[in-house]
């Protein structure tokens, strides 16, 4: 992400120190990342200090210090999704994607993460992609989600 | 500004309201141990250590005295076996992280604290934040900071205002009870001010 449009984030929250946080969230939505460049913007612009904006950056989960892929896909192991097998649809989607838990993949196109609970475990096992949730997955239907996406 | 009377081991002292515990105490000079005060840094309340039994109200309870508010009618005690086990314990599991800590050796051996008790974790910092305090507050110059949470938080320099502030300064080493500040700028010196050493041969 270029500086300019850096400029122009922190301007929609006019320059607010109090909106750091909102900042932050919307650079990791557009970059899928916060890079040293936007994070030392940041600080210049809003005149919080870098070791405070570090803490933040790397306190919540949201947040990304390394370059995460256009599409980031959670995939839910916790008791429910489990239960109804969670393993079977992250081994295809580790067998699809050629990525484990945490790693993003050369193109940039997936990141994948477990998550522990998204709030509907009745419709086990739940993968999200992005914002968009799936449930009653089997293994050959994440195949077939992944590969409809760019 | 109106002036409080409270208890502290049995003397009488005299405190400005809105003073500390911590700073009434010593001012009557009763020793309280503490890791993570310092006179010129706003309170933090991180180490636990300073912990006594205050007796308000007709009930006793346990504060953090360095950040409890002296008041009238107090009856502080700042030893107990109630404390000294909660001490001891903080103790402990402090020296898991820096067994080889003097001020926490010195400390443990006062409280009858085991650096044995637990499986070692030698992280070295105890997240005290004096570094990152001290930096912030008197300095001014935000070099040092905490980094991630909970059990994995850590204290960490940015390389770039280290290059610019830390070779001059190092104010905050002696306060370090640790060491492990010192650990952490030598780490990141390698990446702020490479060859730094050389230029300097009188710190050698």
């Amino acid at each position: 992400m270029d500086s300019e449009r850096v400029d122009q984030i922190i301007e929609e929250y006019q320059c607010e120190a109090s909106a750091l946080i909102q900042i932050l969230l919307r650079i990791q939505e557009e970059a899928h990342w916060l890079s040293s460049n936007a994070l030392h913007r940041v600080s210049e612009r809003l005149g919080v200090s870098m070791t405070r904006i570090m803490h933040i950056a790397t306190f919540y989960k949201a947040f990304s210090l390394v370059p995460k892929g256009r599409h980031e896909v959670h995939i839910c192991v916790g008791t429910a999704c489990h239960v109804r097998g969670a393993e079977r649809v992250l081994d295809s989607v580790e067998d699809a994607t050629g990525l484990k838990p945490g790693e993003t993949d050369l193109d940039l196109k997936f990141s994948l993460e477990t998550v522990n609970c998204v709030g509907c475990c009745a419709l086990g096992p739940v993968m999200q992609v992005d914002k968009k949730t799936y449930g009653k997955l089997s293994a050959a239907d994440t195949v077939n989600l992944l590969q409809s996406y760019e | 500004m109106s002036e409080v009377l409270l208890q502290i081991d049995g003397k009488e002292v005299r405190a400005t309201e809105g003073a500390s515990i911590l700073e009434a105490a010593c001012a009557a000079d009763v020793f309280i141990p503490t890791l993570c005060h310092h006179e010129k840094l706003e309170p933090h309340g991180g180490c636990r250590l300073c912990m006594v039994e205050v007796e308000e109200h007709g009930r006793s309870k346990l504060v953090v005295s360095c950040i409890y508010p002296a008041a009238n009618d107090q009856v502080v005690t700042t030893r107990s076996e109630q404390v000294d086990r909660i001490r001891k314990m903080i103790l402990e599991l402090l020296l898991a992280h820096a067994p080889d800590s003097e001020t926490l050796l010195e400390l443990g051996r006062e409280y009858g604290a085991d650096r044995n008790r637990f499986d070692k974790e030698a992280s070295f910092c105890i997240n005290c934040g004096l570094c990152v305090r001290y930096c912030a507050e008197v300095k001014k110059a935000d070099a040092v900071g905490f980094l991630d949470r909970g059990t994995r938080r850590d204290i960490s320099f940015i390389p770039e205002i280290a290059a610019r502030e830390c070779w001059q300064c190092k104010e905050c080493f002696p306060l370090c009870p640790t060491s492990a500040l010192q650990a952490a700028y030598v780490l990141v010196s390698s990446l702020a001010f490479p060859g730094a050493r050389h230029q300097a041969p009188s710190e050698c």
